[in-house]
Parts: C-alpha cells; structure tokens; sequence
C-alpha cells in the first residue's frame, strides 16, 4: 500500500503502522517518523499551516515516486495535516515498509527532508502573548539536507 | 485569462487569494510576470520586492523563474516552504 494524505484532522501513527503491514507477511522493517509542534520554550500557542489544496498532494506523491524509484519499498503512508495546531499535537507522519532495515531507514528520511521543501505547507506562529502574524521562515539547513540525495528531484 | 494563486505571506501582502489577469505580451516568463506583478501597485510592490526569493508553480508543479508562462492555466507564488 502506497498512500499520501491531507487532512485537518489529526491522525495516529500506530494505527497506520497496522494499516500498512495489514496481512502481509513478507516485510521485516517498518520506519514510523511523526512531527510534531514544538512549544518553543513556553512561547508558542499553536502553529497554524497553510496549503496549496491540489499540489501538496501532488507534490507528495512525486516525492514517493522519487522514493519508490530508489529503494525496494513495499509500502509507504505519508500525512500532512493543515489548520491550527497545537504545541504537542501532530503535523506529519512517514510511514516506510520494507524487507530490511536500510531502506526503510533511508527512504523515510528522504521523504522528510524532501516534504519539507518541496511539499506546498507553510506555518504561522500564534504566541502566547497574544501576538501572531509571523511566518516560520525556511532553514538552510533544511537545503543543505537535500545534498544527501542529490539528482533525485530537480 | 490566467489564474493566479498566492499563498502564505505574498497572499497576505498582495491582499487577496486568487485572480484571473490578462497577461501582456510582453510576459513571457515567470521573471517577466514577477516583474509585471511588482508594478500593479503598492501591495504587489511590497509582495514582489524580493523577487528571487519568491517560490512559482504552474499547473501545480514547482518550475523555475526562467521557466515559459506559455499555456499555463494557474500560476502560484509562495515562500519557501515550511511545512514538515
């Protein structure tokens, strides 16, 4: 099972673990990788994303192709959620299946570092104090992360 | 008519999510648009001022600012993205 999702709602990572291995009997590594909102020392009140309804999904599943052309998967679940999220609540799941442990290893680490920036999610900062209206802005080394894979993606 | 889409801080500056334009000849890249944009008025000024750092994607697919507008039916500009 491949499958890529944009919800509001909040999802558990365990559940999908058991959707994804599911009567199957060949798969010896299952990777679960869940991100989550960080309260940012006491400061943060929620993170509210924004999407781009349409290409975020299309996007994810260009970068699961990516995946899937490099590693002998034989199942993946991403989810991405949008909307307001609060500090400890979850943002987004990796889910890799395959024989062994490297691939499923190295698969859901690239597709993080690849959703993180090439899938169309932007986040909002609402603080504590009331304040709000400041955008997270993009990391360099999030960039640098993808050197790693390098001629996998334009 | 092409659709325009923004999102996250270029559709707070620019001031709305989405409309449709007539492009001028004249326009033939996502640069050339980039520029067009910024001189429509103070708000797409302020949304385009830093233009190289402004992410573009037609038909829902990221492309590059050198990218051709040709045939394009919606075209999105955003940050760089944060999601993840």
């Amino acid at each position: 099972m491949f499958t890529v999702r944009v919800q509001a709602e909040d999802f558990d990572a365990a559940a999908e673990h058991v959707r994804l291995t599911a009567g199957r009997t060949d798969i010896g590594a299952v990777v679960t990788f869940t991100g989550l909102c960080r309260d940012e020392e006491g400061t943060l009140a929620a993170l509210e994303l924004e999407h781009y309804p349409g290409m975020a999904e299309a996007e994810m599943n260009r970068v699961l192709a990516a995946s899937r052309a490099r590693w002998p998967l034989d199942g993946a679940i991403l989810v991405h959620r949008y909307g307001k999220i609060a500090p400890g609540g979850n943002i987004v799941l990796v889910v890799t299946a395959s024989r062994h442990r490297a691939a499923a290893f190295a698969a859901a680490e690239f597709l993080m570092d690849y959703l993180k920036t090439r899938a169309p999610f932007w986040k909002k900062e609402h603080r504590r104090d009331g304040t709000s209206g400041a955008w997270v802005e993009a990391k360099d080394a999030d960039d640098r992360a993808l050197e790693k894979w390098s001629g996998l993606l334009d | 008519m092409v659709k325009l889409v923004y999102f996250a801080w270029v559709r707070e500056r620019v001031g709305k999510p989405e409309e449709s334009v007539d492009l001028p000849a004249s326009v033939t890249t996502i640069a050339d648009l980039i520029v067009w944009l910024a001189g429509r008025g103070e708000e797409y000024a302020y949304a385009f001022e830093n233009g190289p750092l402004i992410r573009a994607a037609i038909d829902r697919t990221h492309v590059k600012h050198d990218a051709s507008v040709a045939g394009a039916r919606e075209i999105a500009f955003f940050p760089p993205m944060t999601g993840g």
